[in-house]
């Protein structure tokens, strides 16, 4: 291991995001290790997913910096961010509704595939073998979530739990370092929860991809995730072992809503 | 009232089949003006397709290349030289519309792009006759305007080589959407932009890329419609037809374009021909007009184009 490489996968130090008046994130760091089930925890509007926005480069701080593998990222834009090797999730699926599922899987594939994007506009001769052997690592990502029966439904018309497998496929198919999920469970029924819980566990184990998530059921939270994060009002209140943080004051405080109203 | 019914809804049907060639030359006709819709509708989806914008000055893009295009051939340039220039130049404009234009006005509301659009409708329009003249110009592409006859069909072959070409360039289109890389990508970013930018596809280089398709279709397209009217302001006009084009075929659906240039360009010729004499002819050029508002009515998202849901 290179020195480099011993450090945190991503450092956020001291980041704040201002929408005009309000303050969705003030002063937050955190720190993502390698290989660690990440989660990201907190009320509603608590800024979850403005910390990915920003991690992910859709919003950019105004105070603070980001590292990527020790090296500083903070104002790179979203398809940058997705070539160092982030990929993400949304929580309101964002799929390519239009497209079948193995292009969906593909098209999060485009990265991996070299070349220059404007010269390859011709399928044939090398352009072709890559896509053939891109199409051999979607075939095992399709494999691996167990999605083989949908691979040429268009994905807008599959149900919105295999929706968001999709989606969690898609960004598998760039074998990201880090992957950031945005509330990769909501709306699942308890069988979903239990299949995507196993995924994500998957992904990490057999892959030693690194995971931070955003969700809300505490069960699944304290069940496969190695650290949690508390995030209240943009500010972070708490971050360690799950056990720790369920009995921390001031999360039960900020959940149960003493001094909230 | 019998004689109005008689000549609307039997007349027509009867003059088709007493003569069966004199159709087919109709809708052949229609067929080869169809298809140049379809190829100024083209460059309107593409656009629209990949960055919401609605650009109005496509109609002017077909203007300004032709204008390019018979410019430099009318000083000496060879012909496949001036279209390769021409080519360079559509492409150049695309790069400095992406970044004069698109750039600053990122996330802004699709109406202020609109907008946008319609100033440059009007710098290009200005520009291409300050550089070029503004008399109305002759384009000879060295296919002569003559008519053969196949079959007891009479054939233009200047019409006939403009609809293949068109139909070639449209099926080239649809493989390079469908099959390839970029095209992946582009469909992409039509669907979904943050997604697409999530999982690394640059947003302007697809802008670079469609602006310069939407100007390669324009060259085409004004080659058709200079050599068949000449090269003059009303070449621009060509894209108002486009619109109901747009509308019966949908504006986020290639093939929507296709086949809605096809049933305006069918459609206008035979209700001039068969049906226009009942109204004293010119039906050809509202004909389109009414289809669309027909669809408006009815389809409002077009024959392919996606549905509109309104979510609550």
């Amino acid at each position: 291991m290179t020195a480099e490489a011993a450090g945190p996968l991503l450092e956020v130090e001291g980041v704040s995001v201002r929408f005009g008046a309000l303050l969705a994130l003030s002063g937050v760091s955190l720190n993502v290790q390698r290989g660690e089930i990440l989660a990201i925890i907190g009320p509603n509007g608590a800024g979850k997913t403005t910390l990915l926005n920003v991690i992910s480069g859709f919003y950019h701080p105004y105070e603070g910096r980001i590292l990527f593998e020790g090296r500083d990222r903070t104002r790179l834009s979203p398809p940058d961010v997705a070539e160092l090797g982030v990929a993400r999730t949304f929580q309101n699926v964002a799929l390519f509704k239009g497209m079948s599922v193995l292009d969906n899987l593909m098209t999060g594939r485009l990265l991996k595939m070299g070349g220059h994007f404007l010269l390859d506009a011709i399928w044939w001769g090398p352009a072709r073998r890559q896509e053939l052997a891109n199409r051999a690592f979607v075939e095992r990502v399709i494999d691996f979530l167990e999605i083989q029966s949908i691979r040429k439904t268009p994905a807008g018309k599959l149900p919105y739990g295999l929706q968001k497998r999709v989606e969690l496929g898609r960004a598998l198919a760039a074998e990201p370092k880090l992957l950031l999920l945005d509330e990769p469970m909501a709306g699942m029924n308890v069988e979903e929860k239990e299949d995507m819980s196993r995924f994500i566990l998957d992904v990490n184990g057999e892959f030693g991809t690194t995971i931070a998530l955003i969700e809300h059921d505490m069960g699944v939270v304290m069940d496969i995730s190695d650290r949690v994060a508390v995030l209240d009002y943009g500010r972070k209140i708490a971050d360690g072992p799950p056990e720790h943080v369920r009995k921390d004051a001031a999360v039960l405080d900020a959940y149960l809503g003493a001094g909230h109203d | 009232m019998t004689e109005i019914l008689y000549g609307v809804f039997v007349g027509p049907f009867r003059d088709m089949a007493g003569s069966p060639a004199f159709l087919v030359e109709v809708l052949l006709g229609g067929v080869a003006t169809g298809l140049m819709y379809s190829l100024v509708a083209l460059g309107f989806v593409l656009i629209f397709k990949a960055s919401g914008v609605f650009n109005f000055a496509q109609g002017v893009m077909v203007l300004f290349a032709a204008l390019t295009l018979v410019g430099l051939m009318e000083r000496g340039v060879p012909v496949v030289v001036a279209l390769v220039i021409t080519m360079a130049v559509m492409v150049g404009l695309a790069f400095l519309i992406e970044r004069v234009v698109l750039r600053p006005l990122v996330n802004q509301e699709a109406i202020i792009l609109f907008m946008a659009t319609i100033g440059l409708n009007f710098f290009l329009e200005g520009f291409g006759e300050m550089v070029w003249g503004a008399n109305v110009k002759k384009l000879d592409v060295g296919i002569p305007d003559r008519s053969f006859i196949v079959a007891g069909v009479q054939i233009n072959q200047l019409e006939m080589s403009a609809a293949a070409t068109a139909a070639v360039l449209v099926a080239i289109l649809a493989i390079f959407f469908q099959r390839t890389r970029i095209g992946r990508a582009l469909r992409a970013v039509a669907d979904d932009h943050e997604a697409a930018l999530s999982i690394g596809i640059p947003l302007k280089t697809i802008w670079l890329i469609v602006w310069s398709v939407a100007g390669l279709v324009a060259i085409v397209a004004g080659i058709m419609w200079g050599a068949k009217s000449g090269v003059q302001f009303s070449l621009s006009l060509v894209a108002l037809k486009a619109l109901p084009v747009l509308i019966l075929g949908g504006f986020t659906s290639v093939p929507g374009a296709i086949v809605g240039g096809l049933i305006v360009g069918v459609g206008e010729k035979l209700g001039e021909v068969y049906w226009g004499p009942l109204v004293g002819g010119a039906i050809e050029n509202w004909f389109a007009y009414v289809i669309a508002l027909v669809f408006l009515l009815f389809r409002p998202q077009g024959l392919f184009g996606e549905r509109i849901i309104e979510r609550v």
